[in-house]
């Protein structure tokens, strides 16, 4: 079975699994950075599959597949938003954690301990495949995203988001992230796997996706929340067809 | 249906958690005021599942004898009843404000807001009591979405990480992801949470009553300011106006004690002779007046809404004004999160509410307390500054119009809701 699972990475999530639900512990990055994303997420995933809007389940009779799901942070959002939901993790102790989470919050969440690869293998099919914030964790990005295509239906549609390979990004995501502010735990991000977009869509087209659309994520530091932008310079996140 | 109000303590009996009937909400309101039943709506409207728990029966609640208040529903207030659907059955009874009129005891300082001077309609709305229950109640019968479990007793309210059970003693639990303490000044739920509340008494009570009167009140509200603290005429639908009459803690067994005739002739002697003849209606109530404020409104699961977050003196008409606020924000933030697939009881959602209550409210709190010390006090130097000052206020056009849009609720960053745009 291939991976590009970086087993080295894996061990790094697990080590912190219990504490990915602690606003204030290592994961309190992404928690601020989620709005913004299941912003996203809602509305582009909603437009490509016709969803109702303005209601509390717009993702009602939708399948979705969340690749590299954490504890949850995105999954979680997804079944309250009515879709059936599958989580995949390559760590057990981070899927652990997700069950017993979602278990407590009331959610029937399909977790499983197992990389995107080897369900691609076993055929199975998502109307919606999520790969947020894992894109820059892996080892061979296209073979991930030819994972990715297999997983999605003809018709369907994948979300990435990750960090731009910009000095930038740098410089906010690995020196001030990990570094200055102490928010993630150091060497999660390694620089060199960051992605420039065009490399990003270069990939995500090669694996027969069409029309790859970008948006920013831009921090801003008065309402210390994360925005939706066009300035692609440090994360960003798209959606392509499937 | 019969149910044993005799307390129990849960665990006392080991078969009782099977027996519980259990149920899920995705909030739990305690206490169906009027802040709880109106964020009852909103949240129901925006298709989440509310349970909301009284100690007292609603029907009880809209008895004319229940509340004689009458409430200044400001401009944004009114605009949030739109939002709610809530207005068109409170319209009926509502009369328009079109000029308040303030004077200091028996001096002819007069500080005076117009209408005209923001050029928006009416400063706000005096809607008695019993009517804004109606409306909600009404309302809130309609709604699938609201289930109201009134009487009922809270036993014990468990928050966690991963959700919430509220415990009623008749043995029957709602699991909610979120609570809302909405049970007013003496908030059981605040005091359970541990949540300190600084406090003020003014040691003043609020008299209120309704009088008749014989010359049209032209939507002109009086507040004046006596020696014994505020005096307030407020304009209702046809010739009557609500009285607040505040009075020092002291004397007020005295005047509630008073026979009809003798309190017609007090408060006769209070109103003067403006509006005609006066008679006053036979039933008086009296409210403990006092400034509090929670230590902080939110906790695990748990976001303090209206009195029970805030309490202030009723000399700017501005308590129930200020919990609709929280509302608007509260109900916001909530359907912000829900829409998102967030979980709405989650530290983060609730922090957004404390951080865009806090300001406000303690403005609001600093306001009203400086406005009632300086008032309710007669040494004559005091006397003599705030004569001045009420004229300079009078004049000094920017700082009136702060005051004016105090009143009608218009000021900084607010919830939609308080514009009267659906969410
Ligand atoms: C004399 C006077 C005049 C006023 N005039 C104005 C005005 O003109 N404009 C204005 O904006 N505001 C005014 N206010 C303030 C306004 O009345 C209050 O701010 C408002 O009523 C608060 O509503 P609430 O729902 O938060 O609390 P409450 O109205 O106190 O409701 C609390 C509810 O919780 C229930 N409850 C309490 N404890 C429990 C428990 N342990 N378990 C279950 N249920 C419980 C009670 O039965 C009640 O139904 C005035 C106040 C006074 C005293």
């Amino acid at each position: 079975m291939g991976s590009t699972v970086e087993r080295r990475e894996v061990e790094a999530f697990g080590r912190i699994a219990g504490q990915w639900w602690d606003p204030d512990g290592p994961m309190a990055p992404l928690h601020k950075l989620n709005p913004a994303r299941l912003t996203f997420i809602r509305d582009r995933v909603g437009d490509h599959c016709a969803c109702p809007r303005g209601t509390t389940a717009p993702f009602e009779g939708l399948r979705i597949l969340d690749v590299g799901c954490g504890g949850g942070i995105v999954t979680e959002p997804m079944a309250r938003l009515g879709a059936r939901v599958t989580g995949l993790d390559a760590s057990s102790e981070v899927i652990g954690a997700a069950r017993a989470h979602a278990q407590a919050m009331g959610l029937k969440i399909d977790y499983r301990n197992m990389t995107a690869e080897a369900l691609a293998e076993a055929g199975e099919q998502f109307d919606v495949v999520l790969a947020l914030e894992i894109l820059e964790h892996v080892a061979d990005v296209d073979a991930f995203v030819a994972a990715l295509r297999a997983l999605t239906r003809p018709g369907g549609a994948v979300v990435v988001s990750t960090l731009n390979r910009t000095a930038k990004a740098f410089a906010l995501g690995i020196v001030a992230a990990e570094y200055v502010l102490g928010w993630v735990d150091r060497g999660t991000h390694d620089w060199r796997k960051f992605i420039r977009p065009d490399d990003l869509a270069a990939a995500l087209t090669d694996a027969g996706f069409c029309h790859p659309e970008w948006r920013g994520l831009s921090y801003d530091p008065l309402g210390d929340r994360w925005r939706l932008s066009n300035d692609l310079s440090v994360n960003y996140m798209g959606i392509a067809a499937g | 249906m019969t149910r044993s109000s005799a307390p129990t303590r849960p665990g006392a009996d080991p078969q009782r958690a099977d027996r519980a009937q259990t149920s899920r909400a995705d909030v739990a309101i305690i206490g169906g005021g009027l802040v709880g039943l109106t964020t009852a709506v909103g949240l129901a409207q925006q298709g989440l599942s509310v349970c909301v728990v009284d100690r007292q029966p609603l029907p009880a609640t809209l008895d004319p004898a229940f509340d004689g208040r009458a409430t200044a529903v400001a401009h944004a207030s009114k605009l949030l009843f739109e939002a709610l659907d809530l207005w068109p059955a409170m319209d009926a009874h509502a009369q328009p404000i079109l000029e308040i009129r303030v004077s200091d005891g028996p001096s002819l300082m007069h500080l005076h807001f117009d209408h005209d001077d923001l050029g928006d309609g009416p400063l706000g709305f005096l809607v008695e009591n019993r009517y804004l229950r109606q409306a909600m109640a009404d309302k809130v019968a309609g709604l699938d979405a609201v289930e109201v479990v009134a009487p009922e007793a809270v036993e014990t309210i468990e928050r966690s990480e991963a959700g919430a059970r509220v415990a009623l003693a008749s043995g029957r639990v709602i699991e909610a992801a979120l609570v809302l303490a909405c049970d007013g000044r003496g908030s059981a739920t605040r005091s359970r949470a541990g949540i300190d509340i600084m406090r003020w008494s003014y040691d003043q009570m609020g008299i209120v009553a309704t009088i008749h009167h014989e010359l049209p009140h032209a939507g002109i509200a009086h507040e004046r300011f006596l020696p014994d603290g505020p005096f307030a005429i407020l304009p209702l639908r046809g010739n009557r106006s609500s009285l607040v009459w505040t009075v020092p803690t002291a004397k007020e067994p005295a005047i509630m004690g008073l026979g009809p005739r003798g309190f017609e002739a007090e408060v006769r002697r209070r109103v003067g002779d403006f509006l005609g003849q006066v008679t006053v209606e036979e039933r008086r109530w009296s409210y403990p007046l006092s400034l509090h404020l929670a230590d902080r409104i939110t906790d695990t699961r748990l976001a303090l809404v209206g009195d029970a977050a805030h309490g202030i003196h009723p000399i700017a008409g501005q308590g129930f004004n200020l919990g609709l606020r929280d509302v608007a924000a509260l109900i916001e933030v909530i359907v912000d999160a829900r829409r998102l697939g967030l979980d709405i009881g989650s530290a983060e959602v609730l922090g957004r509410y404390a951080r865009w209550r806090r300001a406000d409210t303690v403005v609001l709190a600093a306001v009203t307390d400086g406005l009632n010390r300086l008032f309710s006090n007669d040494v004559t130097p005091v006397r003599l500054a705030r004569d001045i000052g009420l004229a300079a206020v009078d004049r000094i056009g920017p700082l009136k119009t702060f005051f004016m849009r105090q009143a009608r609720g218009s000021i900084g960053n607010r919830p939609r809701l308080l514009d009267g745009q659906a969410l």
